[in-house]
């Protein structure tokens, strides 16, 4: 064990100094020590040694964590998923990148193609035995693709599409992302975060990470905000803090979290889209008059997680902002012709320059070898623009993508899918975050197109709304005239 | 219309759902009874009934008969 957390071996973490302090909890009854994390890595680097690639099928509970953590402390290297891909879109990633090892739920999925089981890790306490026992089984997979030895972590950039797509992180990309944030927040051994965001999600992830940095204890429950569980659980382990996605302070407002009897919150922060200005002016407001935090923040998984923050006490009189760059980070804004923009006021599209900022993507097995393809700048493909004060607002997106809920969703691979999977039709996927319009030339269709994308994207219905045209607006040249659809929009 | 057909009509059109569907439902049951349709079908209860539901009652809103039960806490009789 000493080794494992000596000099070169030493990856992310290093909990020693954390002895005797509990690393996680969940609703179930379940804790897990630092001492208990460093033991699990320990096992995995027994078992399967290190460099290995390893799908990790991640949920909120203590098991997915700790598979997590010690994945990466022994020097493995995750792909973190969601428990939402059907066995098709799995199948289809483990073709492409053809993983020694795989960590998941057991029962998840059909163990006949997926291996022999090599290590499982159990919570003491569960009420559920069979499916809260996680394992790490060796895949039948004979060809393993070559690893960048600076690859620490590869995530998926749209949630559960089932997309090819990953972002390569590299060690150095974590640590400097989780310092920072661990800096601009403030974050001790004291706080209890609980989980509101998936895993495998950068945002959900990041706050993991930053807390293990401070000797923190994460709080873990898959209940939603929506489920009396989650309240009493957070109730019950004094929770101190929360992130969440645009949607997440809506449903927070419609269930009066404003009039909610919270002693142990201390901070809520928002990421993942922007948030209407008039919710972030009451969450500001609201944190202000109960001695509270409210940080907006901004990031990608491009860049690890985070780029910029708003600073609490700025959280109300720069309302509408994203911030400013995190510690370590700059921003620059450019106009069409790259040309970097130095007055306030002007929009121009928001550059990013950090250690933070990934190697590049993956999109097959032959791309986890490539090596640090961005050099540490980032075009963020978002339009911004900078105050006198130097605080950023964004104002809209260079290329055509929606947030539905927190994932991004990219609105060209929509139509495209459409249109192959319905013969004959026209379609143009458009719409603004939280509601996708699609507009099709065939009313029969409207319920077949809504369910189709529901279970392709993974998208609740409620987001999705498809209307027939008689025909699809283009211009001479044939390109869909994207401006005539808004005023279909309800 | 009776207060019945009100509720099963404030699942049908806050979960876009057909009404055949909808007796003995339970969260997270269907797609459609999602975080999302939550908050949709308590708004089309508020607004059939004339109501504002509590934090509490919201999130103990778990089924289609526990919404019964709820509702009599606000005078409505299902």
């Amino acid at each position: 064990m000493e080794q494992l957390f000596d000099g070169s071996e030493k990856k992310i973490w290093n909990f020693n100094k954390f002895a005797g302090r509990m690393a996680g909890s969940d609703d179930q009854g379940n804790h897990i020590s630092y001492e208990e994390l460093n033991d699990f890595a320990e096992k995995i680097r027994q078992t399967i040694g290190n460099r290995k690639l390893v799908f990790l099928i991640a949920s909120n509970t203590i098991a997915s964590m700790a598979g997590y953590v010690g994945l990466i402390n022994s020097g493995n290297v995750p792909v973190m998923l969601s428990e939402d891909l059907d066995e098709q879109q799995l199948r289809n990633l483990y073709n492409t990148y053809r993983p020694d090892y795989l960590y998941t739920r057991k029962g998840r999925i059909d163990e006949t193609w997926m291996g022999e089981p090599v290590l499982q890790f159990e919570e003491e306490n569960s009420k559920n035995r069979e499916t809260d026992l996680y394992v790490l089984y060796r895949t039948k997979g004979d060809k393993s693709y070559e690893l960048f030895p600076q690859l620490a972590l590869l995530l998926t950039t749209s949630g559960s599409t089932g997309s090819p797509k990953l972002v390569r992180q590299s060690y150095d990309n974590i640590r400097s992302n989780m310092d920072s944030i661990v800096e601009y927040l403030k974050l001790n051994a004291e706080e209890k975060p609980i989980t509101t965001l998936p895993m495998n999600y950068t945002y959900g992830l990041s706050i993991i990470n930053s807390h293990l940095a401070v000797g923190a204890t994460v709080l873990f429950t898959e209940k939603s905000t929506l489920q009396r569980e989650f309240w009493n659980f957070f109730v019950k382990e004094g929770a101190t803090s929360f992130g969440g996605v645009p949607y997440t302070y809506e449903i927070l407002k419609k269930l009066r979290i404003f009039k909610m009897d919270l002693p142990s919150l201390k901070t809520m922060t928002q990421a993942g889209g922007k948030l209407s200005p008039q919710l972030h002016k009451e969450f500001a407001s609201f944190a202000k008059e109960t001695g509270r935090e409210f940080v907006v923040m901004y990031g990608q998984t491009e860049a690890t997680a985070r780029m910029a923050y708003l600073p609490a006490d700025k959280s109300l009189e720069k309302y509408g902002s994203m911030g400013i760059a995190i510690p370590g980070g700059k921003f620059t804004l450019i106009d069409v012709d790259g040309k970097e923009i130095s007055a306030p006021g002007v929009v121009g599209e928001l550059v990013y320059r950090g250690k933070n900022v990934t190697l590049g993507y993956a999109e097959e097995g032959r791309d986890l070898i490539k090596p640090d393809e961005n050099q540490g700048v980032l075009y963020t493909g978002d339009m911004a623009k900078r105050d006198e004060d130097g605080f950023y607002y964004i104002v809209g997106r260079k290329k055509r993508f929606l947030k539905i809920f927190g994932s991004r969703i990219n609105l060209d691979e929509v139509g495209t899918l459409i249109k192959d999977n319905f013969e004959g039709l026209d379609c143009a996927a458009a719409g603004k975050d939280d509601a996708m319009y699609l507009f099709i030339d065939d009313e029969k269709l409207e319920k077949q197109v809504e369910s189709f994308v529901h279970e392709k994207f993974s998208i609740s219905l409620k987001a999705i709304h498809v209307k027939a045209l008689k025909e699809i607006p283009k211009n001479d040249a044939g390109k869909i005239l994207y401006t005539k659809l808004e005023c279909y929009y309800d | 219309m009776t207060n019945r057909e009100k509720y099963i009509n404030a699942f049908v059109e806050g979960l876009e759902i057909a009404e055949d569907k909808v007796v003995g439902l339970e969260y997270q049951a269907i797609p459609e009874w999602d975080s999302v349709g939550h908050m949709s079908l308590v708004a089309c209860i508020e607004d059939a009934f004339e109501i504002m539901m509590d934090t509490d009652d919201i999130v103990d809103f778990s089924s289609y008969e526990k919404g019964i039960e709820i509702l009599k806490k606000y005078d409505v009789e299902i």
